[in-house]
């Protein structure tokens, strides 16, 4: 850090007022619109009357999908991020630690660079033809599964991160002791990636929430996600601004708990493979 | 969010070199394979098949009838309509456009910001905290916030410029100035990206060599051209490349703005394929103009990667 003096201290401090106001200031504008009635919102009022009508409609109105959406959305992110966390947890240990030829490790880590780097809609459309086939069109598992792919590459790459911190001679130290490869990895591996294991899932299943271009092709109304919910409140005939606004506000939810208790975790994940 | 590091510096990678004079346990190999068969299981089914079927794909037309979608072999007409599809490059410049200005403006103002930031003495955990809401909230959210602050008649822009006397401005109806209506939430987004990874960096700089050089009388401009950017270089680059990926992929927000329009002012690349997949239902010409983009984005990686490693000699 430079520490700032005098003038540029000054410059300093606008810069740091004018960012923390271009964060909250639109967030302001959608949490005042969610709390008016359509007509409010329709005539600009600054100054009015807040009201729950459209998180009750949201929640509650007879036309609303959205706490299905909701359940959906949870149980899409709770089982994706269980899943590639196991699976990719055990690769990254696997492709870290043990002794795989140099192809291998770099067909993988090769192969995951790729396809996180395509747009995901070029895979949608053989997802879709696969799905119907399968059987799995329209169904939860079936958007688990994708979420599952989208997230293994971040997960794999951020442990391996993470088991390159832990000094080799410890492994070799509960080798030496008697344990297998596996008994290794449970009793004295894992628990020191804790930390690791934490902002993974956490950023996993906030990508997983978050994820809106396959739930939007994948899923019907039964089966369908927040994001997807919302975009339907702004995608209708009429666009429900109310409504959206107050599907939108519910919808970051996670993020402002992450924030709060997370933060640690969140900003370790996702500044790790930068300052290495 | 990591890279995989040897493929980024292509360095050797981490795995323990095989020691030919021991051999390995059985127990040992059947972990070794147990480990990291369940992941290759998953990219086999869900990515690496996947891409193999847009091949077949890219030279059929494909209908849906009862029994499900059948394949006819078209490769000619497939690529008859690749070469006469203007409207494909025009979605590949606005993708260029789109990518170029918001990752630029992202860079210049995230590093700008994190410098300011750990430059003054309170109010940098207020920032840091501040600065992950956006990362972390829904795409659509946020395309749905921009949609209300952007709206013709009650949209907080144009209330402001009403209050001075402008406007009202057609955000995203104007076609020449939707592209960077969309460029600025972009800029919104991910500016914050950039800020926290600068920022770790910024904060992680060996703090006795910048207090040197301003005993020594450096301006801050000096110590910045000359220890911050150079110390820096690894994790601006890190967070370029992110940016630059990410911004290639963008498709939420645009289409909960403009849905690619007005026209196709705003239709990026991402924007394209749902059209043709699920709006049109030409599966087989989606996957044709898929396959021409993974070849772009495999030319790109190869072309960073040998930069990288030529910088990194």
């Amino acid at each position: 850090m430079i520490p700032l003096k005098g003038r540029e201290l000054w410059l300093g401090y606008a810069f740091l007022a004018a960012g923390v106001l271009a964060i909250v200031v639109p967030f302001l504008f959608i949490l005042a619109t969610s709390l008016k009635y359509e007509i409010a919102i329709m005539q600009g009022r600054v100054i009015f009357e807040p009201t729950l009508y459209n998180y009750n409609d949201v929640l509650f109105g007879r036309r609303s999908n959205f706490v299905r959406n909701i359940t959906n959305s949870l149980i899409v992110a709770g089982a994706s991020t269980l899943i590639v966390l196991t699976v990719g947890t055990l690769a990254a240990y696997s492709l870290s630690r043990l002794r795989w030829a140099r192809w291998i490790s770099g067909a993988f880590l090769g192969w995951t660079m790729l396809f996180n780097t395509i747009p995901v809609l070029t895979v949608v459309g053989p997802w879709y033809l696969m799905f119907q086939q399968a059987g799995l069109y329209d169904t939860l598992l079936g958007l688990v599964l994708t979420h599952v792919a989208i997230n293994l590459p971040m997960t794999v790459w951020l442990m391996m991160t993470f088991f390159g911190d832990i000094p080799a001679e410890l492994e070799e130290a509960a080798r030496v002791d008697g344990a297998g490869q596996a008994q290794a990895f449970r009793r004295v591996i894992l628990p020191l990636v804790v930390p690791g294991l934490i902002a993974a899932g956490v950023l996993a299943f906030v990508f997983s929430w978050n994820e809106f271009t396959v739930a939007l092709n994948l899923t019907s109304r039964g089966t369908a996600t927040v994001p997807v919910g919302i975009a339907n409140f702004a995608e209708q005939y009429e666009v429900q601004n109310g409504n959206m606004a107050a599907a939108s506000v519910l919808s970051t939810i996670p993020a402002l708990i992450l924030m709060i208790f997370g933060q640690r975790f969140v900003v370790q994940g996702l500044t790790m493979g930068a300052v290495k | 969010m990591s890279f995989p590091s040897e493929i980024s510096s292509g360095a050797a990678p981490a795995a323990v070199p095989p020691r030919r004079h021991r051999r390995e346990p059985s127990g040992d190999r059947w972990f070794r394979w147990a480990t990291l068969l369940p992941a290759v299981i998953v990219l086999v089914v869900l990515t690496v098949w996947p891409v193999a079927n847009l091949l077949r794909m890219a030279v059929s037309t494909i209908e849906f009838t009862r029994d499900g979608a059948s394949f006819a072999f078209t490769p000619a007409e497939n690529l008859r309509r690749l070469a006469g599809d203007d409207l494909f490059f025009i979605n590949l410049r606005t993708t260029v456009i789109f990518v170029v200005v918001s990752v630029i403006l992202e860079m210049v103002l995230g590093f700008l910001l994190a410098l300011m930031v750990s430059g003054v003495p309170r109010g940098k955990g207020l920032v840091r905290t501040l600065m992950i809401l956006p990362i972390l909230v829904p795409p659509v959210a946020i395309g749905s916030m921009w949609k209300l602050v952007y709206n013709h008649d009650f949209g907080i822009l144009n209330q402001a410029l009403g209050v001075v006397g402008l406007g009202p401005v057609g955000w995203l109806s104007n076609p020449d100035l939707a592209l960077w209506s969309v460029v600025l939430v972009d800029v919104w987004h991910w500016t914050p990206f950039v800020f926290l990874i600068l920022f770790a960096g910024i904060e992680g700089l060996p703090r006795e060599v910048i207090e040197a050089a301003r005993v020594d009388g450096a301006t801050t401009w000096q110590i910045v051209r000359r220890i911050v950017l150079p110390l820096m270089a690894p994790a601006i680059a890190v967070a370029f490349i992110f940016r630059a990926i990410l911004a290639f992929k963008v498709f939420d927000q645009i289409f909960l703005l403009t849905s690619g329009g007005p026209g196709t002012a705003t239709e990026v690349v991402s924007l394209r394929l749902y059209r043709v997949f699920f709006d049109q239902n030409e599966l087989g010409y989606g996957a044709l103009l898929s396959v021409v983009i993974i070849l772009a984005v495999v030319a790109f990686l190869l072309t960073a990667g040998a930069l990288a490693r030529r910088v990194g000699r």
